[in-house]
């Protein structure tokens, strides 16, 4: 198949989102842009953890701690490259383009993190993972709290605007896509085999420790992203966005959508987002609902909202053809 | 040498109300192997219920032993009783399912109870109940009266607290490995499968072992109060933490383990901070759950169980 | 120096737990094409023998080679791509995994392109789908699970759960296929039909097979030779004819008590 084509299929999606992200940039107002990229920016966070949690059947609760990363990579080389201009493109497109490096630069050093913290603990058993992870989430705003350099507990403000429906519908795409492709490759089969059944999956060929690491790496990659677009939201980057609670929100989204489903984090990610836009009223009860939430959700339905099915294996969608097909109960 | 002798009257201090929540932590995840999230949080209603039993009963007007103990053993009870329904409703009906559901349900009590308990206080029951985000103070049970030997720095309630919290390890020790109840909660922790067909009443068993803990919860809260009179509904997520640290350190599932690892912490933590760097305080305990976790996962008691293929 | 063309060699290999010794100098050789039974009562340290020659438990002492390579201490997965495969004395499918997706697992160690070619299609990704989808297509036929290629693993009857397991193991390409106890759960008819199937592999995918089995008649038909176990320890080995009128095993399995009554003497036990 000639290169161009690769690069056409592969590039599908993306090419198909942007007219449409431009589309919904030129008709939301600024209120809403704001509730609709915050939204996007949840999804990104939860179809991620998913990758771990729900595909591989780990059980990682620190995951804003890897966006923090991210976070603070991209905004840092953003202040720093502030005012710069790129020599031959105009100011507005050099803006893009540094935001860009900034992005991918978020993304290198999440993915980082993410190594150094999935290595030593992916051998370890379910629950210490999750201790491991929470540990991490709070080590990391420890770190930042008493670094100078990173702005300490007020953070670093003053961040440019950059973040526009148009670049977090190219996240989502790109998230989503890294997720369906994942989960329909080998690879993907290996990771669903690690959470059926570890030693079984090690006895048939699969190197379990390097798969999970992967996950992982992944998983905290995206996290960056996200962290990178979430910051140049709301122009500022303090460890407050980056708390375990944010953590906790991101679980609740995977699981409430359903461990193991892209479609159901994508559902449940959008669905809180906007109700929690709703509840802006009673901010002090949000969290209460949440654990509520939370505690009848485990009692009455684990599986979630779509348990690891897809949109596709419901509605008959024309020419699809099936995903592994999977139902977990957590 | 008074400044360490300082750091080490201190660190024990802290250590043994370490211990103390440890305790819950670890006995819990040995019959259930569950992380109890929620543990800390029954720490935190521990200090408001001794709150609002001290008010009640007029302690802090005129100071009186009997009525600190009734506060201390009301505490207690109550602590002992939330800890017996959260396992009842929101664990039990779980116990079959996979341990990642538990977990999560773990997390949803514990911010159920930290933000139920910032929530406004309702009007017109006489108490203020929820008690809101503003921290309160409890009352002093006691006068303070404080030596200083040698340069050292300790008051009663130090002495009052380190050997009301030895004593209770004591009996908890005693309980753990002298009675039939205790020899029936290792045995759940070991198989409890095993130990329903030998005639244990397992669920009475865990709900007893929530109880303990749960019990020795609040004690710690009250020790503590002493020297940290501010109770706030978030108070116990930074302490629950750390006491998890300590558990995990000393071996989690392990009784002796939950003890050490609480005074090693509180011990790591007072000269750490003491000698080096103060503002580092708080990273002492995960560094040392990474240390942990990295060299030894089990723990110092902990023993390693491979699984059976 | 290991034996010329043995695929599997065990030397000495010895397994501790604790206090306990579940295997004691066990030695086993097995050339291409065998068939070979590990046979012993309960708890004898027959699936410690699987696990220790797969990488689960890295032996206490001893060797493990296979197809000359020494593989003890390396981890399983590295294993079953030297080329040992194995199934479970408690079948450990991927419950939530179709058919051919369990067999498909087992065929991506055999996978040409990395993890990052999954994510921009590239030809190389796209062949490597195909062949894994070809190969344990091709499988799942040999042992007559065509028609269950999208059920999912936990739904299928007992004794496709069975076959689909040693699918599996077979999808994964390797010299020597170790079953634990494959006709566990069988009624006889199925056990007959498992005892083919075993003669059929053998000669089809030219592999060294090692058997954990209870039925003795299962064992002993498809056998060439058998090692007994008891208690860790190697009691007795040759060719089913012997062994099976060898003292020993029978005192294994039935208890000196049985031996007494039947006035069977045991070559070197003192006599009362």
């Amino acid at each position: 198949m000639r290169p161009l084509r690769i690069v056409l299929r592969s590039a599908l999606p993306f090419l198909i989102a942007i007219p449409l992200c431009l589309a919904l940039q030129s008709v939301l107002s600024p209120g809403w842009s704001i509730i609709v990229i915050a939204a996007g920016i949840n999804v990104i966070l939860a179809v991620s953890l998913n990758v771990v949690n729900g595909f591989t059947g780990q059980f990682s609760i620190g995951h804003a701690g890897f966006a923090a990363v991210g976070a603070y990579t991209a905004a840092k080389i953003t202040t720093a490259m502030h005012g710069l201009q790129i020599v031959g493109l105009s100011a507005g497109v050099s803006d893009q383009v540094v935001f860009l490096i900034a992005l991918v630069a978020g993304m290198i050093t999440a993915a980082m993190a993410g190594f150094l913290v999935g290595m030593p603990s992916l051998r370890l058993r379910g629950d210490y993972l999750a201790i491991v992870t929470l540990g991490f989430n709070e080590i990391i705003r420890v770190i930042i709290e008493n670094t100078p350099f990173l702005g300490q507990a007020t953070g670093i403000s003053g961040l440019p605007r950059l973040t526009t429906v148009l670049w977090v519908g190219l996240g989502v795409i790109a998230t989503i896509s890294m997720a369906r492709r994942l989960v329909g490759s080998t690879h993907g089969r290996a990771l669903l085999a690690i959470r059926e059944d570890e030693v079984a999956a090690e006895a048939m060929g699969v190197d379990t420790t390097g798969y999970k690491v992967r996950a992982f790496v992944i998983a905290s990659a995206f996290a960056g992203l996200a962290g990178g677009l979430l910051v140049h939201l709301i122009q500022l980057c303090t460890p407050r966005s980056f708390t375990f609670v944010k953590s906790i929100e991101v679980v609740v989204m995977v699981v409430l959508g359903g461990m193991g489903s892209v479609t159901g984090s994508v559902v449940s990610a959008l669905v809180l987002s906007f109700a929690l836009e709703g509840l802006r009223e009673v901010q002090q009860y949000r969290m209460v609902l949440y654990s509520l939430l939370l505690i009848v959700l485990m009692l009455t339905r684990p599986t979630g909202l779509f348990g690891t099915r897809e949109i596709w294996d419901i509605i008959k969608l024309p020419g699809r053809r099936k995903a592994a097909r999977v139902e977990v109960t957590p | 040498m008074i400044e360490f002798l300082q750091h080490l009257v201190n660190g024990l201090s802290v250590g043994t109300i370490y211990a103390l929540i440890a305790l819950g932590y670890t006995m819990v995840y040995g019959v259930l192997k569950l992380i109890n999230f929620a543990h800390g949080d029954v720490y935190m209603v521990g200090a408001f219920a001794g709150f609002y039993l001290a008010n009640a009963m007029g302690v802090g007007g005129t100071p009186s032993l009997a009525r600190a103990i009734i506060v201390f053993v009301g505490s207690m009870g109550i602590c002992a009783a939330l800890g017996v329904l959260i396992e009842r409703f929101a664990y039990r009906p779980l116990r079959h399912r996979a341990r990642l559901t538990s977990l999560i349900t773990a997390i949803g009590v514990s911010f159920l109870l930290e933000y139920g308990f910032q929530l406004p206080s309702i009007p017109g029951i006489g108490i203020p109940f929820p008690p809101g985000p503003t921290p309160r103070f409890f009352p002093e049970p006691f006068a303070r009266v404080a030596w200083e030997p040698f340069g050292l720095y300790i008051s009663n309630y130090d002495v009052v607290s380190f050997v009301t919290a030895v004593a209770l390890m004591l009996i908890l020790q005693y309980i753990v490995y002298r009675t039939r109840f205790g020899t029936s909660m290792r045995a759940v922790s070991f198989d409890s499968q095993v130990a329903g067909l030998m005639g244990i009443n397992v669920n009475r068993v865990i709900a007893y072992t929530f109880a303990l803990g749960s019990a020795l919860a609040a004690a710690a809260a009250l020790l503590f109060a002493g020297s940290r009179p501010k109770v706030d509904p978030l108070m116990g997520l930074a302490l629950g933490v750390k006491a998890f640290v300590a558990a995990v350190f000393g071996g989690i599932g392990n009784v002796p383990g939950a003890m050490v690892g609480g005074l090693a912490l509180g011990l790591a933590e007072e000269f750490v901070s003491g000698y080096a760097l103060s503002s580092y305080r708080d990273g002492i305990a995960f560094a040392l759950l990474i240390i942990v976790l990295l060299v030894r996962p089990a723990g110092l008691f902990g023993t390693f169980r491979p699984e059976k293929v | 120096m290991t034996a010329p063309g043995a695929v599997l060699e065990a030397r000495h290999v010895t397994m501790q737990f604790g206090g306990l010794k579940a295997l004691s100098d066990f030695n086993l050789t097995l050339m291409p094409g065998e068939l070979v039974g590990l046979i012993g009562p309960n708890g004898a340290g027959k699936t410690t023998a699987f696990n220790a020659i797969t990488g689960v438990y890295p032996p206490s002492a001893g060797d493990v080679f296979v197809a000359g390579e020494r593989v003890n201490g390396q981890r399983p997965h590295q294993i079953c791509m030297a080329g040992v495969a194995r199934t479970f004395q408690n079948i450990r499918l991927f419950k939530e995994l179709t058919a051919l997706d369990n067999v498909k697992v087992a065929c991506h160690h055999g996978r040409k392109a990395g993890f990052a070619a999954a994510f921009f299609l590239t030809p190389a990704f796209v062949a490597d789908e195909e062949r894994i989808t070809a190969r344990a297509e091709e499988y799942l036929k040999v042992m007559g699970l065509s028609h269950r290629r999208d059920a999912l693993a936990k739904n299928l009857p007992y004794g496709e759960q069975r076959r689909l397991e040693i699918a599996r193991a077979l999808a994964s390409g390797p010299k020597v296929l170790c079953l634990d106890e494959p006709a566990a759960g069988m009624n006889a008819s199925e056990k007959v039909a498992l005892m083919e199937l075993i003669h059929r592999i053998r000669d089809q995918f030219r592999l060294a097979i090692l058997v954990i089995e209870h039925d003795m008649r299962l064992v002993m038909g498809v056998s060439e030779r058998l090692v007994v176990l008891d208690h860790g320890v190697t009691i007795s080995q040759g060719v089913p004819e012997r062994v099976r009128k060898d003292p020993k095993v029978i005192e294994a399995y039935l208890g000196d008590s049985y031996l007494e009554e039947k006035k069977i003497a045991v070559p070197g036990a003192p006599t009362t």
